[in-house]
């Protein structure tokens, strides 16, 4: 049985990254890709406007990932494609045997000290968000319907409702728009929109597609193929008001409601989950409660940008070489946060043996706030202040904080204070 | 006075432009950047393309392409006219020439993929 030091699950931009970032310390390594093309969802991703923090460039998203994987083919980095994980068991001497399959080697096993879990995250379905009626063809994803179009180049439908205002579904607005088919309105359930203002700006306005708030798809008709769905508005507790119904004629329904980090290995594995993120519950260097595991990207939380993909697929990387060359010690706690302000902060505990270096803290608001500060508390000391004129759960924010010597009573958290905090 | 959102970075600056005497003023910009969009954007509104052709290769039957350059916003129904009927024959890199000064814009339609990376 071949023996690696860190096998990184997923070959999309959080497991090149990694990959890149392991090379350099010569560990053995290997990244095991389900698909026969390693760039994950960027490569039907060909809009632009990836990169732009880490590059500053207007990135498409094959382009994206080509400067990581051109690299990483160039340092000869294995991949194995069109390969399945079936299972991780973890063995007495603390590493870990994947079972693996593929069609040239059938079932076969490999063995890892550590793990690096980039293996993306999964869309919502229609199921998930109990739209009543039939199940004709013509409900898609935004994803799949991205997939079809941009992999396959099939138009999956030619007159369509948008339910959602997540990014690819505005995205997959003016991308069958410009494909010849006719977008009847994007439907969002909540009261503010999902996706980014300015996807709002160039993806809707641009091609005058109508937004609709508090409009949520309540049923879909139709036999063999979707021909209508019924819409119906929502009060602002998103209970539907009845006589609001509207039935719109259409061949296709396209659901951009929501991203959840796909967390099947890691739950096998007895990780902890986060009821925030949906993903692990992770330290400052990225490793789960399971000692060994990191996870990084969309797996651990869903992002809005690449850039910080690939960031946190670097930290993660980091952390699994560490692991690797000296198992270090885990004192831990947990950062605290004002549920009523924050949807989540990644990381959520912070390993008090390890604070040397800067902490990247990843973090949502609630909801769509103005001039607000967010302020890191321990005791009654505030060790850190920032200002934003702005912030929307769509939009995830950043920071870097040092908490060398400066951590009381093994305490930190995080609050959000109206106007600029004194 | 116009109001808008920048679409040159995911911030997404919410911008107002009040033109006194055929001078622009922008306000709301966080950066340089969104002062010349929100100008760009009153005198003619400049658009990135990008969309699929096909190709003749099983393995990899559409490819992803772009303009290398912004073109008019109302050229956009035109361009994807242009490319329709396009088929590449010949495996090409990232940023390689498709269809050269596409409309006469003096912007290129390129490749945005390493074909040889698929095969």
């Amino acid at each position: 049985m071949e023996q690696f030091d860190i096998v990184i699950i997923g070959s999309g931009p959080a497991g090149l990254a990694a990959a890149l970032e392991i090379e350099q310390s010569g560990l053995k390594q290997i990244i095991i890709e389900r698909e026969n093309r390693a760039g994950g969802i960027l490569k039907q991703c060909i809009h632009d406007g990836f990169g732009l923090h880490r590059f500053k460039k207007r990135l498409t998203g094959p382009e994206y990932a080509e400067l990581f994987l051109k690299r990483v083919i160039e340092k000869k980095i294995p991949i194995y494609k069109n390969t399945f994980v079936t299972e991780i068991i973890e063995m007495e001497n603390k590493s870990y045997r994947l079972t693996l399959v593929n069609s040239e080697k059938s079932l076969f096993e490999i063995e890892a000290k550590a793990l690096i879990l980039a293996n993306g995250c999964r869309e919502r379905t229609a199921k998930q968000v109990f739209i009543q009626g039939t199940r004709p063809a013509g409900v898609y994803t935004a994803g799949t319907a991205q997939y079809f179009t941009n992999i396959l180049g099939y138009l999956p439908c030619k007159k369509c409702v948008i339910l959602g205002s997540g990014d690819i579904g505005l995205i997959m607005a003016r991308r069958l728009t410009l494909e010849g088919a006719k977008v009847v309105g994007v439907y969002e359930v909540k009261d503010t929109p999902s996706g980014l203002s300015r996807n709002i700006a160039q993806c809707l306005d641009d091609f005058d597609i109508p937004l609709y708030l508090s409009k949520t798809v309540t049923k879909i008709h139709g036999d063999k193929r979707v021909e209508a769905v019924t819409v119906q508005k929502v009060d602002l507790n998103l209970n539907q008001i009845p006589g609001t119904e509207e039935i719109i004629a259409c061949d296709g329904l396209i659901l951009s409601v929501g991203l959840v980090p796909e967390n099947e290995l890691a739950k096998s594995l007895g990780v902890e989950l986060d009821t925030h993120t949906k993903g692990p519950m992770v330290n400052q260097s990225l490793m789960t409660s399971k000692e060994g595991i990191f996870s990084c990207g969309n797996a651990l939380h869903v992002h809005d940008l690449v850039d910080f993909v690939s960031e946190s697929a670097e930290i993660a990387a980091k952390g699994g070489i560490r692991f690797v060359q000296n198992k270090g010690e885990e004192e831990l706690i947990h950062v605290e946060f004002d549920e009523k302000s924050f949807l989540y902060i990644v990381p959520q505990k912070i390993n008090l043996l390890d604070i040397e270096e800067n902490i990247h803290f990843y973090f949502r608001s609630k909801k769509v706030l103005k001039n607000v500060s967010v302020v890191i508390r321990t005791g009654d000391t505030i060790i850190f202040k920032k200002f934003y004129h702005n912030m929307k759960p769509p939009e995830m924010e950043t920071i870097s904080v040092n908490l060398k010597n400066v951590l009381q009573n093994k305490e930190i958290c995080f609050e959000l204070k109206e106007g600029v905090s004194t | 006075m116009k109001k808008m959102i920048c679409i040159v970075c995911p911030k997404g600056c919410e911008m107002q432009v009040d033109v006194n005497d055929g001078i622009s003023v922008v306000t709301g910009n966080a950066c340089i950047r969104g002062k010349e969009f929100a100008i760009n954007e009153i005198l003619h509104p400049m658009r990135t393309f990008q969309s699929t052709v096909k190709t003749i290769f099983p393995e990899l039957p559409m490819i992803p392409i772009k303009t290398d350059d912004v073109v008019p916003k109302e050229y956009l129904f035109q361009i994807i006219e242009e490319i329709a009927g396009i088929e590449i024959k010949d495996k090409l890199k990232c940023g390689d020439i498709i269809i050269q000064n596409i409309l006469g814009t003096s912007v290129n339609i390129v490749s945005t993929v390493d074909m040889y990376l698929y095969f």
